[in-house]
């Protein structure tokens, strides 16, 4: 035995130089290489960009605040918001029928999806705002019978809700398979026990399935939203006043082309760092249950929780 | 522990039959469970025992034949001499009465320990937040978790997690209790503390049906012990009889195993 032990230890030296816990790092020349030469690359770059007036930075600063650039910044936010929101809410309720039992429902989703996954959103969008040449006259009534109420389609179909039609629902398509996912992720098990304690359907789906399916659902729609953000660009084509819009009018007048682009992807990259930023925190608060510490949480934290 | 004579029984089941696809699970089972009985069904893998059991409370639908739970026969309804399938709103009132406890302990892994135990209480049959809180806590106590009523599932051991279930479960004051192999998928150091918190439970007149493996649970604290195999039952008795005594070859070749 003692001298297996010897022979064990011979090779790399005496014990007490083995612990791992005083071990250093060596210098490795290839990672070095590497770091000059992206170092080189980024300054090189940074000076081009600092240096060529063509950029125009002091245009990009004057135009920055500029109440029209503001103004489309508003009403690009203005459409991710409210087509982003108008998306998730059809987009379950598409899933939720993709996912039921009935066959008209599932195939009337499928058909939605098939659609509007299918087709570009630039053509959908011009297609909305076209639709007047459609159908002339909007209307509720009652199929093949009475009509109740009419409209003149040009006044409802405005660029804003030819928009936001088009945005939604074209969402709703992607987020329908990103929530489908997410329903399917959860175990099997969770809807029979909240079946077996006797919880209604939709109550099931609320408050156990749901709320374990979002550590799947959110980080794609994290990426569907900083799409939308960018999708939002596309409005500029049925006149819509967005923040792309916005730079084209100030640069049809000046002709300050390239400042003014590097306005908008200005702020474009800033609002899709402060949605990085969200995301991360909703993440974060969906994978709570998974922390293994926090075992000896208090008693009271938790009946406190339990109270709101 | 001994049930009432005369009493009606909680759990009829008649010539229940169930399928999937053309395999044929349950050829016939008949079943009369009385109040505060504790039934234990021993069986090998695949005889439709756990089947069975989720047939009780309609997890599973069955094919032929009914299964009635406190004079409410599961899933339909009789209207105008006409049997008629029930809503899915209907069904999980029926539910509401029966407590389950699953092999994989299922519970909400999004949810505290606590907030496990009240979900239904405060959900399903509405009770008071204030007050379900009150009775999960004692529950709690019932199976020694009170300092975990803050932990989520995952920071439990199985033997912990499957004594929550069982907490959770009594929290609708269920009148039949069900079990699905509760100790199955647990570590064996971790079976026992499972296995006497369901002893405590029988003791204190809860009527059960077990599904389980454990014979030495079966021949300690149940009143009767059905022995399933092929989808029928093939021996029930007293546990000292079935399995002191078994006189079906079958029992008696599953029984060997254990000895």
């Amino acid at each position: 035995m003692s001298r297996d032990r010897t022979t064990l230890a011979a090779p790399s030296g005496a014990a007490q130089f083995r612990d791992v816990a005083t071990a250093h790092q060596p210098f490795r020349t290839g990672r070095l290489i590497l770091w000059v030469v992206i170092a080189i690359v980024a300054i090189d770059f940074g000076w081009i960009v600092a240096n060529n007036e063509n950029f125009g930075w002091p245009v990009v600063a004057q135009y920055f605040f500029d109440p029209t650039v503001i103004q489309g910044l508003y009403v690009s936010l203005g459409l991710t918001v409210v087509g982003m929101i108008l998306g998730v809410i059809i987009g379950l309720i598409i899933a939720i029928m993709r996912m039921s039992g009935d066959r008209l429902a599932s195939g009337f989703a499928s058909l939605f999806i098939w659609f509007f996954r299918g087709t570009p959103l630039l053509v959908q969008l011009i297609f909305w705002y076209n639709m007047s040449t459609l159908f002339p006259q909007l209307s509720i009534s009652i199929p093949f019978g009475p009509t109740l109420a009419s409209w003149d389609t040009n006044s409802v179909i405005t660029p804003m809700t030819a928009a936001i039609v088009g945005l939604a629902l074209n969402e709703a398509a992607y987020m329908a398979e990103i929530i489908r996912g997410g329903l399917l992720s959860v175990d099997r098990g969770q809807a029979e026990t909240a079946e077996a304690f006797g919880m209604t359907k939709a109550r099931a789906l609320w408050r156990i399935i749901i709320p374990q399916a979002m550590r799947s659902i959110v980080p794609p729609t994290g990426n569907q939203l900083i799409s939308m953000i960018k999708a939002t660009s596309l409005v500029s084509v049925i006149a819509m006043a967005d923040l792309l819009y916005s730079v084209q009018s100030i640069y049809n007048r000046t002709f300050e082309i390239i400042p003014m682009l590097l306005v908008a992807v200005l702020w474009y990259l800033l609002i899709t760092s402060i949605l990085n930023l969200g995301q991360s925190y909703i993440e974060a608060y969906y994978g709570r249950s998974d922390r293994r510490s926090g075992g000896n949480t208090k008693v009271e934290a938790a009946t406190a929780e339990a109270n709101h | 522990m001994n049930p009432a004579i005369d009493a009606t029984p909680l759990v009829q089941a008649r010539n229940v039959h169930k399928s999937f696809e053309h395999l044929e699970v349950l050829k016939g089972i008949d079943l009369d469970v009385m109040p505060g009985e504790v039934v234990v069904i021993l069986g090998p893998s695949g005889s439709g025992k756990s089947t069975f059991l989720r047939c009780i409370n309609h997890l599973e639908a069955i094919q032929k034949g009914y299964i009635e739970v406190d004079g409410e026969q599961i899933g339909y309804r009789l209207k105008k001499d006409r049997l008629e399938k029930l809503s899915d709103n209907r069904i999980a009132k029926q539910r509401r009465k029966i407590g389950m406890v699953f092999q994989q302990f299922n519970l909400y892994p999004h949810m505290t320990v606590l907030q496990n135990i009240i979900e239904a209480p405060v959900g399903v049959h509405g009770h008071s937040r204030r007050q379900a809180v009150e009775s999960a806590m004692q529950l709690l106590e019932r199976v020694s978790l009170s300092e975990k009523a803050g932990s989520y599932p995952r920071q439990l051991s199985g033997g912990q997690q499957q004594r929550v279930a069982i907490a959770r479960a009594l929290a609708i004051q269920p009148k039949l209790m069900l079990f699905d192999e509760p100790t199955s998928a647990l570590d064996p150091e971790l079976v026992g503390e499972v296995l006497a918190t369901m002893k405590d439970l029988a003791k204190q007149g809860l009527t059960m049906i077990v599904v389980t493996h454990e014979i030495s649970f079966a021949r300690e604290a149940a009143d009767r012990v059905i022995f399933m195999d092929g989808g029928v039952i093939v021996e029930q008795g007293k546990p000292e009889d079935v399995i002191g005594n078994p006189q079906h070859p079958r029992t008696q070749a599953f029984l060997s195993r254990f000895l």
